[in-house]
This record gives structure tokens, C-alpha cells and sequence, in this order.
């Protein structure tokens, strides 16, 4: 599909791909939005039309029409939203859904320069034609060229014009449009001065003149018409023809607009369900589109960054090379060589960083998809789904990403499919009927933690072990333990689904899944409850974390706490502190009781306990507890970079890494759940001693 | 020749009227949105301001009327873009004040042929 353009639309037209694909994900944002409220918002439908409508124009303006031409049909079956002339139904909703798909493939097409499938196009045009048909009058088509005038006889015109006063007040300029007359033919003009008054009188931006006249020549009435488009309504204006014999016949009035008429389909239009095909290779394109993401967008505040530690680098490059002179190297010398050397390492070590740091995107790149993949997926399986996001910010490595996107289809199909109930079924076990699955993504202990959660019916520990001894990967007798069974769910192959459906096969994914993750050097976890749900964990191994830490001051020491962990900090008030014996003291904050722990103790910073009279108290949440941690200060809250300790040192239990420091020392970050089990630990250890 | 701002919040097509214009000769200023274009259209005159009308926040028609409040633009020349047809819409756009319309998707010499008579 050759396209003519301009040397000018060529440069462009990069930019208008740009533009709308990012309209497109806007329009599906906002068509899922209507579809799960109850009420139509009127802004988002506003803000849906205009995105259609917008594309149209592009797209036209850009010589692509076939685009434009679907553009065209969605907008105006929004026009007939806006309008209240129809209402977004789920049905018509999906349909306009499937346009999306449709804009998204051919401009996709269209840039990559392939072709797309012509019939398909016009297929849904046929069905967005006809889901719209009731509508009232609604925009007109994208402008047809006009066809060349066939051959003209000389013809005569007489004309009235007298402009209302204000006409001049549009920008319109009379003597312009006489000029334009005067194109035409040969023009006769006199003018009409009755209405102008004195000067005195006058105001200059009135117009107070009228003119009359003939206009001889191979022109038509419609062009003579055309001259005018602009002022009609703020002018009168007669054109009558005049004859060879002298009579006069008075001037048709010939409509100037161009409009498509419309063709009411008397079957009713079936606004199919989307086709299984349809739904999983639109989102299967859309992957492949993703997947090779050649460039990125990066945060200018990242660029920022990244030149501030240049400019560091360079500041430490001229100190060395100050050190470089005549006369041997003296003690001095080699002690601000050294001073020049750690910080020389400190910059790199920082840069380094902060280039990583450009790789990494927040996770709700890949999230954003899910929305409308459990959507399309929902409806056709027949089952009520409300999807739940948390963690989005999450940042991860690019290429990290890029491999975590299929597992995840294939983790939410199967949830949907296998785990997610029918309504029916759900109500029958006291269920509510709307499922609800949930995406989650966070950092834990150094490994970043991806969830796919769903409360269905789980996964039947007896039946798998059934279905293994029947398909020979256990033997008659043998019972696994939590390891072996997890690998079973794994193997290749391995389902309980006693049907095959179209949306995620016969489980041939789920060692694929495991196979991509451990590639990127995680693994995958599986908690299940019958009856209840599932919840299926990805950990991956960070290859750069950075997290929002709270510094704290312990001691002389500066230690970092995760800002995601930390419920409040509050002055500790003594007369609220319980003491028990042999126990933890408790905190009364409002009306909840907090176990407090001196981090002092737990961290084992010798010698220093933090008095309760002088102490802050940072409440976390571990494990869905709270627990208070007394500090000696609250620091500054910054970015820090987390560095396992693992792989530099060892597994230490309340440590989730460590990070360094602007000033070049080293602080160790709080693994808050690590510390809830020391203390409970050390709390039982006490409660032995003292029975 | 002519001092000319053009509205419109996609930036592919508004480029496209602005190089087109500039191609010929024109000092063209671009603006994204009605409020953006209204300050300026304060700061500096132009001969005539070419807008679409499909913008979010202050959409054409706004711009339009509140443009033809200020005293420097009681009478220059305001074209709207648009893909609309509608005989309606028009006849709304000219209350506003607009002086009169371009279709989209245009042609460039029809664009500029119709500068040209405006602008005489």
C-alpha cells in the first residue's frame, strides 16, 4: 500500500503515529472506564469522541483514508453517545473496543508498511454503521475531492449584496469578496451609499455599504454561492440568473454541504462477542509490538541526574590533576591522591548507577495492558471480573520487563479460565459473582515480588496428585511434599482443566512461565487455597533497586527504612508506653496496641539503648502487622540505591541490603518483616526463660 | 509575509499547517491549546489565526469569542479548522466570530490560496 505524501507529511508523519497511538490507549482507557460505571460520564465520553475524531482528521490529513474512514464510523456512533441519542452498552462498547484494535493494527501496519486485510475493515465499518444507525443527523463523512466541472456555457447573473453592519466585526473584508467576484467573470458593480452617515457619525468597524450588480461568465451559481459561504447569515445577498430573452428566473438554492446518507439497517446488528481469534492476536500483535522496544522514554529529571554526576566526575578529574606536578610525591600529596581516588570511585559508582537507573521503568508499562486483555477476556468466557492493580511504580530493569510480559498473560488467562469461577458457580458457594483478580508488584528483601492473585477456586491439591499418578510423573504410592508438588504443576504438559478452551490450552504455558522467569534468574511460587483462591508469585533478583528509603538515626548509625513499609512516626509519649514483664513494652497509639522494639537491641548496636523518654517511634507494617521501632532521629528521606548484601557478604535476617551514601558511608536498609520475626523470635526465647 | 498563529493540539497536523504556511513565506506561530494562543495573541499581533476546533479545555469556539474581546482582534481574520460539515456547526463557529472555515484534510495550495485571499 503506497502512500502519495509530501515531502512535509513524510517528516510528520512519524509524529501523527506517535500522537495516536497514545490517543488510542486514552480511547481504551476510557471505553473500559464507561464500560464498568453504572453511569455514563459525560466528560469521558466527550474525551473518548474527541480522540475519534481527532484521529479522523489526522488520518485524512495525512492521505490515509481507510483509517480515517473507521475513525470516522467510531465517532459517530460516539457523536451518538454524546448526543443521548444512543447509550453506551457493553455491547456497543466492545465493538468500539474492536476499532481500537483496528486503528491500533492498521496505523501499525501503515507505519511498518505492510498491508492490512481490507474486508476485515469493512466489516467493521458494516457493524459501527449499523450499531449507529438510529442516531440523529450526525457529522458528515470525510470530505470527497470535488469532481472537475464539466464543460460551461456563459451565463449572466445579477446580485444583491448588502452586508449587515457587523459583518467586518467576523474579519470578513467586503471589497475581498468583490475581488473574488470579480475572478469569476466580468463584474459589474455599483454601490450603495444610502446608509452611510456623516463622518462624525461614522464608526469604523461597521460596515455601512451595499453593492449590486452583474456577473457575466462561464460560472455557475454554486460558485458565485461559494464566494459568499462565509457571510451568509450576516448579509443579504439575492443572485438570480438572467436569460438570453430578458426574464428572469430566480436562483435554486443548491446545498453546498456534502453529506453521506445514511442507511438504516432494518436487521438488528449483532454486536458480536469478539471472535476467539480476534481477541488473543490483537493482544498477541500488540506484545510483538512491545517486545522490541527499540528506544524508551526516560524521565528528564533522570537526564538531570545523570548530568550532575558528570559534572561530579569532572570536579574530581581537575583535583587529580592537580596532584600531578614537579617534586616527588610527599606523604601529603599521597593522601589527597588517595582522598581523590575513593572519590574518583564514588563518581563512577554513581554514574553507573544512574545510567542503570535509565533502564529501569515502572512495571505499569507492562500493567497497563491488563486492564483490557481482562476485559475482552471476561466477557468471553462468560465470567465477572474486576481487576486490581498495586505496586505499579514499581521500577524494573527494561529487558526485565520486556520478559515478564508474556508469563503474565498467561498467569491472568489461566487464573481467568481455571481459576475465576462462573457467576453462577460463585453464587452457589456463597461467593460474591464478581471475581476479582489482582495484579501486585513490590520489593522484598532484595528480590523484586510479582503477583498474580485470584480468589477462585484454587488449585485441588488431590486432584493433581490424581492426575500426576494417572499421567505416570508419580508413582501409585507416592505422596510429594510442597516442593515436588510445585514442580508437578510445572511439568510440561500438566493440567487438571478437563477441557481444552481457546484461552490458555491445555496449561502447555505454565513451564514456559517458569522456564522465562528462572532465565531472568527468579522463580516461581504457588499458594493456593481450595475454594478460596490462588496466588501465584514471580520473584525476580534485582539487578538494580532503588526505593524510597526514610534515613533514620540509630545510635552514632544511619540506617535506611523502606518509605512503602512506614505507617507514621510519632514522638513517643511515656505515659502511653505498657511495660511487661519479661515482654515488649506496648505502645497505646489512638486505639490500637503496638509492640515496640529498641532497634538498638535487635540491631545489636553495643552499648546504646534508646530511652523511651527521648525516643521517635517509626510504626511499620510487617506482614501485615504494625510494629514500632524506636529511633534516636528521623534524617533526611531520599532515593537510595539498594545493594544486596548477599552477594557481598551473607544472608543477614532483618537486612534487606545496603546502600551508600552521599557522603560515601555505608548505611544497611531494614528488611521491616526480617525484623518482626527477630523480635518475635527473641519474644519467645524471653517468654522460655522466664517460665 | 503575513504574521500567522495556528492552533490545534495535535502537534502533527498543526506542524503540517505551519510548515505549509511557512513554506510559503508566512512567520507562523503555534500554539497548542486556547489559553496558550489567547496569551499569545497578547503579546504579540498577528494578521490572522487559523485554530481547530476540537481541543481539550478551551475548545475553538471559546477561543474564538474570547478573542474577539481584545481590542487588537476585533476584526483580523480567525479561520477554524475542521473536519466538520455540518451546517449547524457553522453557523455556530460564525457567531462566535470566526470569519470562516478550512476544511481538514486540506490541500496545501488550497490552504495557502485561501491565506492569500484572506489576507489581501
Amino acid at each position: 500500500m503506497t502512500l502519495q505524501l509530501t515531502d512535509l507529511q513524510r517528516q510528520l508523519l512519524g509524529t501523527f503515529f506517535e500522537e495516536s497511538f497514545e490517543g488510542l490507549e486514552q480511547l481504551e482507557t476510557g471505553l473500559l472506564a464507561l464500560e464498568r460505571s453504572s453511569k455514563a460520564d459525560p466528560e469521558t465520553i466527550n474525551d473518548v469522541f474527541r480522540v475519534a475524531h481527532s484521529i479522523k482528521g489526522g488520518a485524512g490529513s495525512f492521505g490515509l483514508a481507510a483509517i480515517s474512514r473507521l475513525a470516522h464510523e467510531m465517532e459517530t456512533l460516539l457523536d451518538g453517545f454524546r448526543a443521548g441519542a444512543l447509550s453506551p452498552t457493553p455491547d456497543a462498547l466492545s465493538l468500539l473496543l474492536e476499532g481500537v484494535d483496528g486503528l491500533r493494527g492498521m496505523l501499525e501496519a501503515t507505519r511498518d508498511e505492510r498491508g492490512y486485510s481490507e474486508e476485515s475493515l469493512g466489516r467493521l465499518c458494516e457493524r459501527l454503521k449499523a450499531a449507529s444507525a438510529r442516531s440523529a443527523p450526525h457529522p458528515a463523512a470525510p470530505a470527497e475531492p470535488q469532481s472537475p466541472p464539466a464543460a460551461r456555457s456563459e451565463r449572466t447573473f445579477a446580485f444583491r449584496f448588502e452586508p449587515h453592519s457587523h459583518l467586518l466585526e467576523s474579519g470578513n473584508e467586503p471589497v475581498r469578496l468583490l475581488r473574488e467576484l470579480a475572478r469569476l467573470g466580468a463584474l459589474k458593480l455599483e454601490v450603495d451609499r444610502s446608509r452611510l452617515p456623516g463622518l462624525r457619525a461614522l464608526e469604523p468597524n461597521l460596515c455601512y455599504l451595499g453593492w449590486h450588480g452583474t456577473l457575466r461568465g462561464a460560472v455557475t451559481l454554486a460558485e458565485i454561492k461559494e464566494v459568499f459561504a462565509w457571510v451568509e447569515g450576516d448579509a443579504d445577498l439575492e443572485v438570480t440568473e438572467v436569460v438570453a430573452d430578458g426574464a428572469v428566473t430566480p436562483a435554486a438554492r443548491q446545498p453546498t454541504t456534502n453529506e453521506e446518507p445514511v442507511a438504516p439497517k432494518t436487521e438488528a446488528a449483532p454486536a458480536a462477542t469478539p471472535g476467539a481469534a480476534n481477541a488473543p492476536a490483537a493482544t498477541a500483535a500488540r506484545g510483538d509490538a512491545e517486545a522490541g522496544l527499540g528506544s524508551i522514554r526516560v524521565a528528564v529529571d533522570k537526564i538531570d541526574l545523570l548530568m550532575n554526576m558528570v559534572g561530579e566526575l569532572v570536579i574530581t578529574q581537575s583535583m587529580l590533576g592537580e596532584l600531578e606536578g614537579d617534586g616527588p610525591l610527599d606523604a601529603h600529596r599521597v593522601e589527597r591522591l588517595r582522598e581523590g581516588l575513593g572519590l574518583l570511585a564514588r563518581n563512577t559508582r554513581s554514574l553507573q548507577e544512574s545510567v542503570m537507573r535509565l533502564r529501569s521503568m515502572p512495571i505499569g508499562i507492562v500493567f497497563n495492558r491488563f486492564p483490557r486483555l481482562v476485559h475482552d477476556l471476561g466477557r468471553q468466557l462468560g465470567k465477572e471480573v474486576e481487576l486490581k492493580i498495586a505496586g505499579q511504580n514499581t521500577e524494573l530493569d527494561k529487558t526485565v520487563l520486556e520478559k515478564l510480559g508474556d508469563p503474565l498473560v498467561h498467569l491472568v488467562r489461566n487464573s481467568l479460565d481455571h481459576g475465576i469461577e462462573a457467576p453462577e458457580l460463585r453464587r452457589a458457594a456463597g461467593k460474591p459473582e464478581l471475581g476479582t483478580l489482582e495484579l501486585r508488584a513490590y520489593h522484598r528483601g532484595g528480590d523484586i515480588v510479582v503477583e498474580v492473585v485470584d480468589d477462585g477456586k484454587g488449585i485441588d491439591r488431590t486432584r493433581v496428585i490424581a492426575r500426576a499418578r494417572e499421567m505416570g510423573i508419580l508413582g501409585p504410592d507416592e505422596e510429594p511434599g510442597e516442593d515436588a508438588l510445585r514442580d508437578i504443576l510445572f511439568a510440561p504438559g500438566f493440567s487438571t482443566a478437563k477441557e481444552v478452551t481457546n484461552v490458555s490450552g491445555r496449561g502447555v504455558g505454565m513451564d514456559v512461565v517458569r522456564r522465562n522467569v528462572k532465565s531472568l534468574g527468579g522463580d516461581v511460587f504457588v499458594d493456593t487455597t481450595p475454594g478460596r483462591g490462588t496466588r501465584i508469585s514471580l520473584r525476580l533478583p534485582l539487578t538494580l533497586a532503588i526505593i524510597d528509603g526514610q534515613l533514620i538515626r540509630v545510635g552514632v548509625h544511619a540506617y535506611v527504612v523502606p518509605l512503602l513499609s512506614i505507617v507514621e512516626s510519632v514522638q513517643v509519649e511515656p505515659r502511653r508506653v505498657t511495660r511487661f514483664q519479661g515482654q515488649r513494652d506496648i505502645y497505646r497509639l489512638r486505639d490500637e496496641l503496638i509492640p515496640m522494639m529498641d532497634l538498638c537491641e535487635v540491631l545489636g548496636v553495643s552499648g546504646q539503648r534508646v530511652s523511651v523518654d527521648e525516643a521517635l517511634m517509626v510504626v511499620v507494617e510487617a506482614d501485615g502487622e504494625h510494629v514500632g521501632l524506636l529511633v534516636h532521629e528521623l534524617l533526611a528521606q531520599q532515593q537510595v540505591v539498594v545493594k544486596s548484601l548477599e552477594s557481598n557478604y551473607g544472608r543477614v535476617e532483618g537486612l534487606a541490603g545496603a546502600t551508600i551514601l552521599g557522603d560515601g558511608s555505608v548505611s544497611f536498609i531494614l528488611d521491616v518483616a526480617g525484623i518482626g520475626r527477630l523480635m518475635r523470635r527473641s519474644h519467645a526465647r524471653e517468654g522460655v526463660r522466664a517460665a | 509575509m503575513a504574521k500567522i498563529m495556528t492552533v490545534d493540539d495535535s502537534v502533527s497536523l498543526r506542524k503540517l499547517v505551519a510548515q505549509t504556511l511557512a513554506g510559503a513565506g508566512h512567520d507562523v506561530a503555534e500554539a497548542a491549546n486556547g489559553a496558550d494562543a489567547l496569551s499569545t495573541a497578547k503579546q504579540k499581533t498577528f494578521d490572522l489565526i487559523i485554530s481547530d476546533l476540537n481541543m481539550p479545555g478551551m475548545d475553538g469556539l471559546s477561543f474564538v469569542r474570547q478573542l474577539r474581546q481584545l481590542a487588537a482582534y476585533r476584526t483580523v481574520p480567525v479561520l477554524i479548522l475542521t473536519t466538520e460539515m455540518d451546517p449547524a456547526k457553522k453557523k455556530e463557529a460564525k457567531e462566535a466570530g470566526a470569519t470562516g472555515w478550512l476544511v481538514k484534510p486540506f490541500d496545501p495550495s488550497q490552504l495557502l490560496a485561501t491565506i492569500r485571499k484572506v489576507l489581501d
